[in-house]
């Protein structure tokens, strides 16, 4: 009994920890890397169900046969499209108008933070086009939505076809209890953000958009639709949404059936569902899945247009038509068909949909992890952080008891005064210039782009980038001589302090990270816990010093990007990469102003003042 | 339902003096009629489900009720109906009064769907049915249909079989045209043995919107995430250069926590102080939020009246089995005198037809409208009712319990004090109180 304020047995328990830290530390790391990768092997992953059961027993017969019909206005579309180099919003009105919806339209216009030039646009101005079909004998307290994104590319034009296509087909049916919005946003994400705020009257990324006309109630799910060809080799389902957010799991169950039930081939990620799951093969190639769907889900963009969905409480899911080289296709009746399905028994919903998971891993399109089974791989890796915090805790702990021990007994009120004495004065120096730093990242390349551009040669997009990395790496430099400004008398205490408040900082951080989009989480513990529990300013320096540059938050980035094309069977090669990298930043920085995307102001006001704590204490003198 | 005309049909059936019991001159007293009029979009009504007699009664009897087919009048977008019950003066003097039974059944067809695309109409198209006789007990026999708008220019409709008669008059502040056709003319049905009534197109109306009321409204709930929200409505002024007052009245649930000083009108873009309001404000769990405010609505435009609440915690018993589902918040309720674009007569109740008693005039230059907007769904945060929920609720109780007496047990140490002696001055002591009997020290 005691066990905790028997000084002895306390000693003997500290006496532990501290001898086997290493082998702890070891231990709990691999524990958990090995229980990520061994949840894709059946016990951990579960076959998917549906939960809802308003969609489970009903049974429904889909009759649409407008593949024929979705294919002219696909090409009337396209032609008007060409013609105007713009959405036709007069066509679609009309074409809208002759299928018998309700229609209306929302102009808004957008000035990006710095020009985008992957999808080539700064000054963004467009109209949104939605038509509402209204539920006989309800009260429009309810809808779903139909939308198909149209970028400035003249792709999707198939998707509107099949959109009109299935509104006419709709239209003729009385059984609808939910008003159903076909809605065709113009600039894709942009124009979806636009009329998302606009539906919902808020103002969250300062778009300028003109107020909606026409509503119809909550939105209780939304199907977003890409389609390129007017025949399809299979479908792609995306379920990543804005910061890791995912749709319930019902809706993905949902596609699964119907995909099963007209015998579509359906992928996840890309990749095929493995069939068998007792050999080795299956659980690999769900490995595969799984691991582009953290990588995904970590980049914490919406993958489709019904990632913005996600904010507003609408589950919502991308259906993207693939044409491949496979020899049996699919016409669009057939999508079409699906997409009927989905929609009909959506609108038997009584409530909204929340009976299965919402937060899951996916190895394959018909299995899944739950949260309470993936959640332990990042708990053994935060352990690690903590078993270091105690040791070092203890170490300091033990400096302190050393002066006072011939005093007496220590009570737990003991290590408190020597080592605070020592931490506080010089920790508040590294810890407010690191903290300086990343204030400094997160502002300066959107605010300085235009003193960029004045001294030099180059665009504005390049600025943000390039000064982005600028003051990434000045940060490098910076504060490891900070703790020069303070006198200590033990220098050794002092980065031991500095070390403890950063690893508890670190786990602090990654542990909420985790919970909210456990891929982020799990992919920076991965990388940044081997470093920073060995960073130390004794020992092989430069070895450490290369381990933390490689895991931080940059390098991370490069390093997913590469292991995401790797994983695609389409490696990079290393010029490409750092192209890539540098249109990743830019898109970062971009997507946090135009979206709300969290990814940027995370790891440059969290993780990187973090990281430079750890860099702090490598060069400790 | 802007892009279909839904047809709204009105049946009115009047048993004047006499009513079912007294039969006195049951030929001389019934009436029926059926109005056909093109609607605009946005047509929001409460519906009301009354049980009748009429169905078995009239079914037999032939005339405007041979339409009245059920599977017909359920495939529609809405329908009513109303029992009106009241006693009428059989005299000048009212000596004697007499019953009267009115039934009226509204409904509004998709003309979209039962038109597969078109908006022409017929009789039969929408009933499946067409007219073949007057009803024999009925003294007057006949339908409307309105015709308004069009009769400048003949080309663009044709009603067909062509109107023997038409009908001019004010309705809510328009003038309306209705062709009228007669049951009991002899001539009528007796060409062709039916009366099928249909309405063409000639040239399809494309960008021709449908007449927009003069008072409109429209209301939703902003903002997202389960702690606050706002509820706004919209009020929409088109007339094109008179201003009227709009009495609003809303009854929001005590679970929707408002925010009265955050209650905000504005019209054109400026301040709308309301000139009166009246707030009652909830109880939790008695009475909901009560407010009234009159608005003066400017000529042409549009007033947003917005009010922000926090969603509140129920208790968990207090949540609907559906509570995922959301709760309803009642509509808004708008009541105006519209200003007329044409001024009304006054008119004779008993030589005018029965559905312009639907319509009341309360002077010639206004007429009243009150409308509900649409009821709001709201989700309120909601606790998941499910096994994993109960499951945590319990771990969390076990663990509570069990947390303290492990603490203790893991941080509490025992020694064994050896009873001291104590002093000689103590010892002594005690020997006294012994002796006395009292507790020792």
């Amino acid at each position: 009994m005691g066990l905790l304020s028997d000084p002895v047995r306390r000693r003997a328990l500290a006496r532990l920890v501290l001898r086997l830290n290493a082998p702890l530390c070891v231990l709990s790391y691999v524990a958990g890397i090995a229980w990520f990768l061994a949840l894709v092997f059946p016990p951990l992953t579960q076959r998917t169900y549906m939960s809802e059961n308003a969609m489970g027993s009903t049974m429904v017969e889909e009759q649409f046969a407008g593949g024929d019909r979705a294919r002219a206005f696909a090409r009337d579309f396209a032609a008007h499209r060409k013609k105007s180099g713009a959405l036709p919003v007069a066509w679609l009105e009309r074409t809208m108008r002759s299928v018998g919806l309700e229609v209306y339209t929302q102009s808004f216009s957008r000035k990006l933070p710095f020009p985008d030039e992957t999808h080539e646009r700064y000054m963004v101005s467009g109209t949104n086009v939605y038509g509402i079909l209204r539920a006989p004998r309800a009260a429009s307290t309810e809808s779903l939505v139909l939308t198909v994104p149209c970028g400035s590319d003249s792709t999707n034009s198939q998707a509107v076809g099949l959109l009109l296509a299935l509104a006419a087909h709709f239209r003729g049916q009385i059984y609808w209890a939910k008003d159903i919005i076909f809605l065709v946003t113009e600039h894709d994400l942009l124009g979806t953000e636009a009329w998302l705020e606009a539906y919902h009257d808020v103002n969250v990324t300062g778009m300028q958009s003109s107020p909606l006309q026409g509503r119809a109630g909550a939105i209780q799910a939304a199907v977003a639709l890409e389609l390129s060809s007017d025949v399809v080799t299979s479908l792609d389902v995306a379920v990543e949404g804005l910061n890791g957010q995912l749709p319930n799991l019902d809706l993905l169950n949902l596609f699964q059936t119907f995909c099963q039930k007209g015998g579509l081939l359906c992928t996840l990620q890309g990749k095929l569902q493995p069939q068998d799951w007792t050999s080795l093969d299956g659980p690999l190639q769900g490995l595969q899945t799984l691991l582009l769907m953290v990588l995904r889900q970590a980049s914490g963009r919406p993958h489709g247009s019904h990632g913005l969905f996600l904010r507003y409480r609408v589950e919502a899911l991308t259906l993207r038509g693939i044409n491949s080289f496979r020899q049996y296709k699919y016409d669009l009746v057939a999508v079409g068909k699906a997409l009927e399905g989905m929609f009909r028994k959506l609108n038997h919903l009584l409530e909204r949909l929340h009976q299965s998971f919402f937060l899951y891993l996916l190895p394959g399109l018909s299995r899944f992890v739950s949260i309470g089974l993936y959640m332990p791989a990042v708990g053994f890796l935060l352990l690690v952080l903590g078993l270091k915090a105690l040791e070092l805790w203890m170490q300091l702990h033990e400096a302190g008891m050393g002066l006072e021990e011939p005093g007496g007994a220590p009570g737990p009120s003991v290590p408190l005064p020597p080592s605070q004495g020592v931490g506080l004065a010089s920790l508040v120096a590294p810890l407010l210039i690191s903290q300086a730093m990343g204030l400094a990242l997160y502002v300066l390349p959107v605010l300085g782009q235009h003193v960029a551009t004045q001294h030099f040669p180059v665009a504005e997009a390049e600025a943000v980038v390039l000064t982005l990395l600028a003051i990434y790496a000045a940060g490098l430099a910076l504060p490891h001589n900070t703790h020069r400004v303070v006198s200590t008398q033990a220098p050794d205490r002092g980065w031991m302090a500095l070390k403890l408040v950063a690893l508890i900082y670190l786990a602090l951080q990654l542990g909420c990270i985790a919970l909210t989009n456990f891929s982020l989480g799990f992919l920076l513990a991965t990388s940044m816990v081997p470093a920073a529990a060995l960073a130390k300013p004794h020992g092989p320096r430069t070895l450490y010093a290369a381990l933390l540059v490689l895991t931080s938050p940059a390098a991370m980035l490069l390093g997913s990007l590469f292991l995401w094309r790797e994983l695609q069977e389409a490696p990079l090669s290393l010029a490409e990469g750092w192209q890539l990298f540098l249109a990743a930043l830019a898109q970062g920085v971009l997507e946090h102003h135009t979206y709300g995307a969290l990814l940027f102001p995370l790891l440059s006001l969290g993780l990187y003042p973090c990281w430079l704590l750890f860099w702090n204490v490598l060069f400790w003198k | 339902m802007a892009a279909a005309i839904p047809l709204s049909l009105l049946v009115l059936l009047l048993l004047g003096p006499g009513g079912w019991c007294l039969a006195e001159h049951p030929r001389d007293s019934l009436r029926e009629e059926l109005v056909i009029t093109p609607l605009p979009s946005g047509d929001v009504a409460a519906t009301f489900q009354f049980r009748t007699r009429w169905d078995s009664e009239l079914q037999r009897e032939g005339g405007l009720s041979v339409l009245l087919k059920a599977d017909r009048l359920f495939h529609t977008s809405y329908h009513s109906q109303a029992v009106h019950i009241r006693p009428v003066c059989r005299n000048a003097r009212c000596t004697s009064i007499s019953w009267e039974l009115r039934q009226t059944l509204s409904v509004v067809f998709d003309a979209f769907i039962t038109g597969q695309g078109k908006k022409d109409w017929s009789l039969f198209r929408m009933f499946s049915r067409t007219l073949t006789e007057p009803c024999p007990l009925a003294s007057e026999s006949r339908v409307y249909v309105d015709i308004t708008n069009y009769n400048q220019d003949n080309e663009t409709l044709e009603v067909h079989p062509s109107p023997t008669t038409t009908y001019q008059d004010v309705i809510l502040g328009t003038r309306k045209t209705y062709a009228i056709y007669d049951l009991l003319d002899s001539a009528m049905i007796n060409n062709s043995r039916n009366l099928n009534i249909q309405l063409k197109w000639k040239r399809p109306p494309e960008n021709e919107a449908p007449p927009v009321p003069f008072l409109h409204a429209q209301r939703y709930v902003s903002g997202y995430g389960l702690q606050k929200g706002e509820l706004s409505t919209l009020l929409y002024n088109t007339h094109p250069y008179r201003a009227f007052p709009v009495l609003l009245l809303d009854t929001v649930p005590w679970y929707l926590r408002l925010y009265v000083h955050t209650l905000t009108i504005t019209s054109k873009g400026k301040e709308n102080k309301p000139s009166y309001i009246h707030y009652q404000p909830a109880q939790d769990r008695l009475q909901p939020h009560l407010l009234e405010m009159l608005i003066q609505l400017p000529a042409n435009s549009v007033t947003k009246v917005s009010i922000q609440f926090e969603r509140a915690l129920l208790k968990w018993t207090e949540y609907t089995p559906d509570p995922n589902h959301g709760f309803y918040v009642s509509p808004s309720v708008l009541s105006a005198l519209v200003p007329s674009m044409v001024a009304a007569k006054p008119v004779d109740w008993e030589e005018s037809p029965l559905f312009n008693s639907l319509f009341p005039v309360s002077d010639g230059s206004n007429y009243f409208v009150r409308l509900y907007t649409e009821p709001l769904l709201v989700n309120l945060p909601t606790p998941d009712f499910s096994m994993p929920y109960n499951v945590i609720c319990l771990t969390c109780t076990v663990v509570a319990v069990c947390y303290g007496s492990f603490y203790n047990l893991l941080t509490r140490t025992f020694h064994i004090e050896e009873p001291r002696t104590g002093g000689l001055a103590k010892r002594l002591a005690n020997l006294i109180r012994r002796a006395r009997g009292v507790p020792l020290l």
